[in-house]
Formats: structure tokens, C-alpha cells, sequence
């Protein structure tokens, strides 16, 4: 039975909730902070400055993440920039309009409290970044410079060439191995979260596999906290590492853990088109070409000439055409959603019929190579290195890709999952973005909840626990546990099929790509359901993996991922399935306008749906939170 | 295509390591590297055998994860490219490539292609930051940086780390990768301050670990998938100089 559950935002006005939690949170004494142990997983921009800013506060840290060193999490390959409202452009910027535009992108499916909190705290991240040396980029006078982002009409992006992930992220690593040095980080590289530990309903530990030796510790704590981004590598072929995974949040939401709209899945629109059926991702091109490069294609399906040759008349800028105001810096839903339009028209262009040109000629002509070159260079430079062709001389051609979660675990104001002292921050949780986000509001929001909001919230929590002894690793949760995961583990070994997980993997991205991705229909996601269910069993009885399990062994790293992924995308088909609606990136075909556009239904659908693990992947228990706009009324989002 | 591969071999660092060959005969010349790798890693599994390890992430060339010598060249034959970005229309039909795992003292063997380079996050630690705690940053424009001054800074901190530089000395220096993060840090008036005190710490450590010295090769920027420049290494040995006068 659905229940309707509850957010705890705080009372006061929309600009003053905030400052009206922060005056009432607990707080704990200095002294008293090194008694307490935090887990932070995930170390990327919202983990590593979650665990940077919570030790410098004097709580000790225990920092995880898979890869071979902090610095590689998937937050350092955002290119175009990160919002934040300083209105340096003197062009009529305002927390309240970055809050609206943010909302409005979102479809208003997110809650007004979070996502004004998003907008309020993003200037300070602005002057944090720049005090840790991130080098921005800059006008000639020594001012900071700005550009423009889809869905917005004011520039308020900034960026740091196209690497602004890397920069930021290096900025956060850094303080992160600045603590390590202190002593109050300890860090555990190759280490991956394969069970969240919960001792009388509360998160108090995880087990972790050290990935180089195979072996799996228990690791306790007086809180956890989830940074472990976003699930997109579900679809396999994605924008994200071939590491990013569902894992962490999956295993926490088998704990109890509410999943929050797990099928609002961001397709970028602007990622390198599929080549072939050897590949293991697209590569994306970011957004920010947008500012200044132009999206067509041509007028007519036999059309076979070069892209240079076809004269401007045969041209169709469809972006320009149907969404005036905007154009080509529509939002990325309806951008994806405009350009598969024209592909599944069959005026796509490439080999394959499956891409769009995206043209700088225009541009070129009008800034000069200089120009272009200072803001683009890396850009250009990787679409050569992969395709082969010079985007100086020849309209990139792009296409669609699975690239961020609007949805994830549940969490409320104070980013606290429906566990008590289990936090979820960054891409990991469900709370800012609404059906679609911005871009270059995905940086930012990891930044705000790991630099400013959950060092507060997580205090309040904690202020509670400081006579609480956190439990021995021989407690029998963890034991338990251990044992559990280890059967599993050689569960996988033993099987013996002839299919590798990443057989599986690819079958499962086909399916979700075709019928949970750009567009989904009633029939289409039953259908995938039963495809989900028949490839699910054929995982459990003919998986191959090589190797042992006590040792480094990236085949059984994958297995465990994929089995997780099998689950979670019968969750991600059920959620689409019961909302029967289209908002932002969840397009029902059987509900939408004469013009094709999304049609949001307010009436029964304006809640976000918290989904609980309930014995099996097919019979998860819905629970409503019912968003309630006081501030904002929800419109019909129009970008022409 | 059809390409001959030479791969190392290596169970752990203790253990003897060695050249096997495989060969793979429907390489398309539009995939990566590393797809031809995933392309043997299956066929390796099909057959019982055990993959061959090896370090990859974003596989959009930021991330620094990727790195193996191929043909004797860190990350392969093309400039400025790590191993992810590098495509198999690089290479001829019937070619035969060796494929080594980066090789230094301060890069442990883990398995076959993986090497431990912890040493490098070490390095960083040492003071490879400006020391601002989360809340003590002021108005950002508060502080003006020129655009040239931010574009160099730039230069050097696009450093991805992942340790070309060390694989391709013949000292295994890491100076490279130390240099980059002083420099992108000098270049800064926020970041000047603790210049002398930063350069010392770090240039110790690195001498602490089992890094070789720089004896000016320039091997190192030649390799570099971010082409950075060994004209940071003069100007981490200037900081440190001017350091050593004031006696830190």
C-alpha cells in the first residue's frame, strides 16, 4: 500500500529555510568530533569534499573509491562549466530566477525547498574553488569570465577551458590528500562497497572488497555517506567510465533504502554517435558547443552530398525552428528528444543514419579559429583523435547518450536517506534536478551538498551519537555479511557458463536503450520486463567468470555490477511504467501534445515516487512524496 | 585487421613476468585500444583463460587511469593521446605490437598491465594543494587573476597524472608530474603564498620515494597525453632554489 512520506523541510519563507536550519542544527563541540567516524564512499566531487570539509571539521574519515587513485572519479571528465549565480554579467541574474530556471528545467518534479537551497549556495563554491587555485577561465582584466548553458537566458556557467571536472575535482582531491596528510582521512584506493551494514534499523558500517587482493573487510562507522554518482552505465553504451555502477546504492536500497524516480535517466544530446558493435562507450562532446555551434540536418532523406556541399536552404536548423527563444541551447530532454526525431525521420546523417551535424562554420566566420580554438581546442581535438575528422572544417556529427540519473535514493532536506545515518549526496541521490537537469548544474549540486550542505546536516545527525560506541567489525551484522557476500561471490565463480557479464550487460543497455530510454510506451516497457526478467535468470544459471575470487579479478568485479544493474533495470521499467505522464526526460508516447511535446499531468502525478525493496525485484512497494509547490506555480515549460 | 599482440604477463610483483603472444584477426580500425584489448579479454574468457589486467576508467582520455607502453612508447605511437584515445587505424593489418605495463621502481607490478601509483597521490599530499579550509574562501572576484595568469596556471594543472612521464624517463623521475602541480600553483596569486614551503615538501617527498632524479632528458613532455611543458621542471627548480635562500 502507498503511503505518503514526508521530506522534513524547515518552516519560514523559500530564501529563508536555510538559514533557518543552519540557526537549529545540532552542532557538536570540537572536542568531541574526533570520537565520531564517518564512511564517506565515492570520491569524486561530492565525496571528496564531503570527507575533505567533514575532517577539517576534526571528524575522522575513512574515504573509499574503486579506482586506482581519488583523482580518477567520473566527476574529473565534465567538460562545459559549472552554474552559479554571482550575476557578474549584469544580465538580470538572481538566486530566485537560477531556483525557477532550475525547477522549470526539471519540469517542476523537484522539490522548491532543495533546489533553491542548490541556487542560494552556489556562489560561496564559486569563491572556494578559485581560493583552491582552480584556474577559471578569465577575462584580460583578471575578472572572472562566464558563458551560457542550455535552458537559461542568462550566462551564469563558469568553466575552466573544457576540463572544468577535472579542475574542480583536482581542487577537492587536493583537500582531500591535504587531510590524508593531517591524519584524518584514511584512504582505501581500489576498494569497492559491496554491502551497507545497518544495526537496529541505523547505517553503521559497509563491507568493502579490496579489489588488489580480493579480500573483504568490514569497515564500522558512526555514519556513512554515500557519493557514489550516478547509474547511466546501465544503458552500457553511456557516457560514464566503464566503472560506473550501481552497486553501492543498489546494496543500500536492498537494506531498506528508497529508490527515488529511478527512471528519469538524462540522454545527452550531444555525445559521439554509435560506430560499431565492438564499442564500450560514447564519448561526449560537451554542451557548452552549444553556445556557438548550430544543429541541423538536411531537409531531405536521400540526401547523400558532403555537409559543406549542401547549401543553407537545404538545410533544417530544427532546433532554431521550433524553439525560437532558445535554439540551439534548448534544454538536453528536448534537444535528445528533437534530434531522435529527425533520425527516426530517417534524416539522420552518418553511416549509420544515427547522428546530427553540429556546425561551426558559422561561428568560425564570425569569432575567428582563435576564438573558437581558446574556447573548444581539447574538444575538437578529442572528436579528431576518435573519429578522424576536423571539426574545424566539417560539422561534427553527434547524437544522443545515457548520461545522468535525476534519480537515485531517496533522500530528505538533510540529504539523509529513509535510513537514519545513511546520507546520499551528489548524482547518488534524487533531490535537485527534478525530470531533467540543466547543464552544468550536475557539478555544482555535487559541490553544494558535499563542500556546504552535508557538513551541516550530517552534524545534526551526529550530535545524537556522541555516546553511541560504534560497533565492533566482529559484530555479528557484519559477520553475517561477510559470509553472505562471499557465497556470492563464488556463487559467480562456479556457475561456469559461457556468457561473460559484459554479454549481459550490452543485452541489458539494448533493451533499456530501446524501451526505457528517449521515449517509452506501456507496451515497450512489459516488454522489457519480461526481457529483463528472461536475461536475469539467464545471468544467474550462465554466467562465465575466469579467475578466483580471492584475488585482483576485474571479470568478477563486473559480475557482481551487472547483477545489480539486472535488478535495479526492472525497477527503472516499473517506475516509468506506473507514471503515466510525460515530464522532462520521461517521455510517454501515449501522453503527449498535438505538437509532440511533453504533457505533464499534475493532477495524479505530482509527487516523486520512493520505491522499497520488497523480497524481489519485481514486487518493489511505492511510497509517494507529494511535492507541494508553495512558492511557484508549475506552468507548461515552454522554450519557444 | 589482423594484429599480433606481445603482451607482459606478470601474476604479481614478486613473481617472474614474460612476453605471451595472441593473436586477434577482425580488428576494425575504428576501435579503441583498448576495445581490441576488451576484444581478446573475451575471447581469453571464452576459452578458460584468464583476461589480461588492465587499468582503464573514463576511456575519454581525462581521467589518467589508462597508461601501458606500447611499442617501447607510453600510450602509443600517437602525440599527446593516452592509451584510451589511441584508435586501432593507427596501426597496419598483419602488425605485430608490444604491449608492457609502465615500468618504475615507485610503480609496483599489481597484475599483468596494472601498476600501483599511489606514489604519485603521495606526492601530492605532501602539499600539493593551497591550504583553505571549506568556508574561509572570500568574494571570488576579490582576488583578480589575469588571463594570462590563469592560462598558464592552466598549462601546467592539466596534468591527468597518470604517470607517462615516470614511465618514460630513463630515471623514472617523476618531476614532470611534481613541476606541474608547483607551477600551477606559482602561477597564481592565491597560490603563491605558500610557494616555498609547498615546492620543498614536495620535491622531499618525491626524493623520498622511488622516483629517479631529472637529468633533463625531456622524454617526459614528449610522451605527455597533456603535452606539458619541461619548462615547469625549471621553474619548480627555481622555487626550490629561491626556497633553499630563504632557508625553509
Amino acid at each position: 500500500m502507498a503511503k505518503d512520506i514526508h521530506a522534513n523541510i524547515p518552516q519560514g519563507d523559500l530564501k529563508d529555510k536555510w538559514s533557518n536550519y543552519k540557526n537549529q542544527a545540532k552542532l557538536v563541540s570540537p572536542n568531541n568530533r574526533k570520537k565520531l567516524d564517518i564512511i564517506v564512499v565515492g570520491t569524486g566531487l561530492a565525496g571528496a569534499s564531503a570527507a575533505a570539509s567533514l575532517a577539517e571539521m576534526g571528524y575522522n574519515i575513512k574515504s573509499f573509491c574503486f579506482q586506482d587513485s581519488p583523482r580518477r572519479a567520473h566527476s574529473v571528465a565534465a567538460q562545459g562549466g559549472v552554474n552559479a549565480m554571482k550575476n557578474y554579467k549584469n544580465d538580470g541574474d538572481s538566486v530566485y530566477r537560477m531556483f525557477y530556471d532550475t525547477l522549470k528545467g526539471g519540469d517542476f518534479r523537484s522539490r522548491e525547498a532543495n533546489t533553491y537551497r542548490l541556487a542560494e549556495c552556489s556562489a560561496s563554491l564559486i569563491d572556494q574553488a578559485v581560493a583552491q587555485g582552480v584556474p577559471f577561465g578569465r577575462e584580460y582584466s583578471g575578472y572572472l569570465r562566464n558563458r551560457s548553458f542550455g535552458g537559461v537566458q542568462v550566462s551564469r556557467t563558469f568553466y575552466a577551458r573544457g576540463q572544468t571536472g577535472q579542475q574542480l575535482l583536482l581542487g577537492s582531491y587536493q583537500a582531500l590528500m591535504r587531510q590524508t596528510e593531517a591524519g584524518k582521512v584514511q584512504l582505501f584506493a581500489r576498494h569497492e562497497m559491496l554491502e551497507l551494514i545497518t544495526i537496529d534499523g541505523k547505517a553503521k558500517g559497509i563491507i568493502a572488497r579490496n579489489l588488489d587482493t580480493g579480500k573483504l573487510e568490514p569497515h564500522s562507522a558512526h555514519a556513512v555517506v554515500l557519493a557514489t554518482g550516478g547509474f547511466g552505465k546501465i544503458y552500457y553504451l553511456s557516457t560514464l567510465a566503464m566503472g560506473c555502477n550501481a552497486s553501492a546504492v543498489w546494496r543500500a536500497h536492498k537494506k531498506g533504502a528508497w529508490m527515488a524516480n529511478p527512471s528519469w535517466t538524462q540522454i545527452h544530446p550531444t555525445s559521439l554517435p554509435q560506430s560499431g558493435t565492438y564499442q564500450s562507450k560514447l564519448t561526449l562532446m560537451s554542451e557548452s558547443l552549444r553556445n556557438d555551434g548550430r544543429i541541423w540536418v538536411p531537409k531531405d532523406k536521400k540526401e547523400n552530398r558532403k555537409p559543406n556541399e549542401i547549401p543553407e536552404e537545404e538545410r533544417d536548423y530544427y532546433l532554431e525552428r521550433k524553439y525560437p527563444a532558445f535554439g540551439n541551447l534548448a534544454p538536453r530532454d528536448i534537444a535528445s528528444r528533437s534530434a531522435k526525431e529527425q533520425i527516426d525521420a530517417g534524416k539522420g546523417v552518418g553511416p549509420l543514419k544515427n547522428a546530427v551535424y553540429l556546425d561551426f562554420k558559422h561561428a568560425l566566420k564570425e569569432h575567428g579559429k582563435e576564438i573558437i580554438s581558446e574556447r573548444y581546442d581539447n574538444l575538437f581535438k578529442m572528436y579528431e583523435k576518435i573519429t578522424g575528422v576536423n571539426a574545424y572544417k566539417e560539422p561534427m556529427k553527434i547524437s544522443p547518450a545515457a548520461h545522468f540519473s535525476m534519480g537515485g535514493l531517496w533522500v530528505d532536506y538533510d540529504l539523509q536517506t529513509n535510513i537514519p545515518g545513511l546520507f546520499a549526496i551528489g548524482e547518488a541521490n534524487f533531490s535537485d534536478h527534478g525530470a531533467n537537469r540543466l547543464g552544468a548544474n550536475s557539478l555544482l549540486q555535487a559541490c553544494v551538498d558535499g563542500y556546504y550542505i552535508v557538513p551541516y546536516t550530517l552534524q545534526n545527525y551526529l550530535a545524537d551519537q556522541i555516546q553511541v560506541e560504534k560497533p565492533a567489525i566482529n559484530h555479528p551484522a557484519f559477520i553475517a555479511s561477510v559470509k553472505e557476500i562471499k557465497a556470492q561471490l563464488q556463487e559467480f565463480i562456479q556457475n561456469k557458463g559461457n556468457k561473460t557479464a559484459e554479454e549481459y550487460h550490452r543485452e541489458l543497455g539494448k533493451i533499456l536503450y530501446d524501451k526505457c530510454g528517449l521515449s517509452r510506451s506501456k507496451k515497450g516497457l512489459e516488454e522489457a520486463i519480461t526481457s529483463i526478467k528472461t536475461l536475469r535468470k539467464n545471468f544467474s544459471e550462465n554466467l562465465l567468470v575466469p579467475g578466483k575470487e580471492e584475488e585482483i579479478n576485474s571479470e568478477l568485479e563486473k559480475a557482481g555490477r551487472v547483477k545489480d544493474y539486472l535488478e535495479l533495470a526492472e525497477l527503472m521499467c516499473l517506475d516509468a511504467l506506473h507514471r503515466e505522464e510525460s515530464c522532462g526526460a520521461h517521455f510517454r508516447e501515449e501522453h503527449q501534445t498535438s505538437e509532440g511535446e511533453a504533457k505533464r499531468n499534475d493532477k495524479d502525478f505530482c509527487y516523486s515516487a520512493a520505491w522499497e525493496w520488497n523480497k524481489t525485484a519485481s514486487t518493489p512497494i511505492l511510497h509517494k512524496e507529494p511535492l507541494v509547490f508553495e512558492f511557484v506555480k508549475p506552468t507548461k515549460r515552454n522554450y519557444k | 585487421m589482423e594484429i599480433h599482440l606481445k603482451i607482459w604477463r606478470q601474476k604479481n610483483q614478486e613473481s617472474k613476468g614474460a612476453l605471451k603472444n595472441y593473436t586477434l584477426t577482425e580488428v576494425n580500425p575504428a576501435m579503441s585500444f583498448l576495445e581490441m584489448l576488451d576484444m581478446l579479454n573475451l575471447k581469453l574468457a571464452k576459452n578458460g583463460e584468464l583476461p589480461v589486467e588492465f587499468d582503464h576508467d573514463c576511456r575519454e582520455g581525462i581521467c589518467g587511469q589508462c597508461g601501458m607502453m606500447i611499442n617501447g612508447i607510453a600510450h602509443g605511437p600517437l602525440k599527446n593521446t593516452t592509451t584510451c584515445q589511441l584508435h586501432m587505424r593507427s596501426f597496419k593489418d598483419g602488425d605485430t605490437i608490444y604491449i608492457e605495463p609502465f615500468r618504475a621502481k615507485a610503480f609496483p607490478i599489481i597484475r599483468d598491465l596494472k601498476v600501483d601509483r599511489t606514489s604519485l597521490d603521495t606526492i601530492i599530499a605532501a602539499g600539493g594543494y593551497i591550504s583553505v579550509n571549506t568556508g574561509q574562501a572570500p568574494e571570488a572576484n576579490s582576488i583578480p587573476v589575469t588571463h594570462h595568469e590563469a592560462e598558464s596556471a592552466f598549462d601546467a594543472a592539466a596534468c591527468i597524472g597518470c604517470g607517462a612521464c615516470v614511465a618514460s624517463c630513463k630515471n623514472a623521475s617523476a618531476a614532470l608530474f611534481t613541476a606541474s602541480k608547483i607551477s600551477h600553483f606559482a602561477n597564481l596569486p592565491q597560490g603563491k603564498k605558500e610557494s616555498a614551503e609547498r615546492t620543498v615538501k614536495m620535491v622531499n617527498r618525491m626524493d623520498e620515494l622511488d622516483f629517479g632524479h631529472c637529468t633533463n632528458t625531456e622524454a617526459c613532455q614528449v610522451e605527455c597525453p597533456q603535452d606539458i611543458s619541461v619548462l615547469h621542471i625549471a621553474r619548480m627548480n627555481y622555487e626550490y632554489n629561491k626556497a633553499k635562500i630563504k632557508k625553509i
